[in-house]
């Protein structure tokens, strides 16, 4: 199986990006992070992808995922782990 | 049926269960989040043998320390409604799965108070947030509210002064924060400050663009342009599941005795969601170990277990 795109739009200060990152991490994930608060070309991209103005926000393979949303994240990402 | 359900995954739920677990009691943890409010406390001074820690890392230290005992964890559940089953209870999810267990530690802990006002809803992640710390630089630039009157209010103001064009303060009441945060945000030029306004609507347009504001004295309405709006008013108990079960006290706490008892057998709560005075991490803490101590009594008193 081709390993999907993860992308993770955050900002330093939030923690619940930092439980995200912690979380893929955990699962062995690569992703691709954004720090919105420097990258303002990323913050905008991030708006119009998904109409959201907080972060974190994961897209996994198109999918977004807003918060940290751990049922979520393991359902677009098949895996489980504890 | 397990033998005890914690629900909830803060410092009260965490805490019950390395508790629970020591005790060998077949115990369930059902969780929307591991953490709870914990996650949104960046710097940690006051928790016994840290002298500083970020929430995010004592979580992780919390959770590493659950994970080795064998108890089930249903994380990202979130229990709708508790009922009592026969001699046992029952936990309702958001996923339509069912628990049930012969006894329960109720620790959900409290969420952001929202304003209750239109557009809140329909644009809460799209100008309107809960957690200034988290969203606040993806409003750089831009014009925002921050709505209360509070040390948490003040706060995201400081903050936002920061990096933000230009922030209104807005607060039903007379500034209730600490002077020393005033006196701070009296020296930010962009800055207004609205007391004893009433915020009425939120509007926009797929993201927002505008909050209504009307003088509680005066009446006079203000139309406030801007593209963020922080709400910080405060907390409110995650108590829904369980208002038909016990009574809750006028802010919506679970009413509990000092042995973490509420007036059904088998039903203990702990933390936060309680009338417990103070709420702190540590005090959390020592509630949950006291209501799983006291779970395993009813247990053994009701002979379901003999260890």
């Amino acid at each position: 199986m081709a390993e999907k795109k993860v992308f993770v739009y955050s900002t330093p200060t939030c923690p619940y990006c930092k439980r995200v990152k912690e979380y893929l991490s955990r699962k062995g994930i690569n992703y691709t992070e954004f720090n919105v608060a420097e990258d303002r070309n990323a913050a905008k991209e991030m708006i119009q992808k998904s109409g959201q103005m907080g972060v974190p926000v994961t897209i996994i393979d198109g999918q977004i995922v807003v918060g940290f949303n751990q049922s979520l994240l393991d359902k677009l990402l098949d895996t489980q782990v504890t | 049926m397990f033998d005890l359900m914690i629900i909830g995954g803060g410092p009260a739920g965490l805490a019950a269960s390395v508790y629970a677990a020591r005790k060998r009691l077949d115990t369930l943890l059902i969780a929307t989040d591991i953490g709870g409010q914990v996650i949104r406390t960046m710097g940690i001074e006051n928790y016994l043998g840290y002298q500083f820690i970020e929430g995010p890392e004592l979580i992780e230290k919390f959770r590493t320390q659950i994970s080795q005992f064998p108890i089930e964890q249903k994380i990202g559940y979130t229990v709708t409604r508790l009922t009592k089953v026969d001699t046992a209870f029952q936990a309702e999810t958001d996923s339509s799965e069912k628990f049930q267990a012969r006894a329960v530690i109720y620790a959900t802990g409290k969420k952001p108070r929202k304003l209750g006002v239109p557009g809140e809803d329909e644009y809460a992640g799209k100008g309107v947030t809960y957690c200034a710390i988290c969203d606040g630089p993806v409003f750089a630039g831009q014009r925002v509210a921050v709505v209360g009157g509070g040390n948490s209010a003040l706060s995201a103001a400081l903050d936002m002064v920061k990096i933000a064009e230009h922030v209104d303060l807005v607060s039903l009441t007379k500034l209730t924060g600490d002077a020393i945060l005033i006196d701070k945000l009296s020296e930010a030029r962009n800055l207004n400050i609205l007391t004893e306004y009433q915020t009425e609507k939120i509007e926009g347009n797929s993201l927002v663009t505008g909050m209504r504001v009307r003088g509680v004295k005066s009446g006079e309405e203000k139309r406030l342009d801007l593209a963020g709006v922080f709400v910080e008013i405060g907390l409110v108990p995650n108590s829904e599941a369980v208002k038909d079960l016990v009574k809750l006290n006028r802010f919506g706490e679970v009413k509990i005795n000092c042995r973490c008892e509420t007036p059904v057998p088998g039903l203990y709560a702990a933390g936060d969601v309680t009338d417990v005075p103070e709420k702190q991490i540590v005090i959390a803490a020592g509630e949950g170990a006291k209501a799983a101590l006291q779970a395993h009594r009813y247990l053994q008193r009701l002979a379901y277990v003999h260890y």
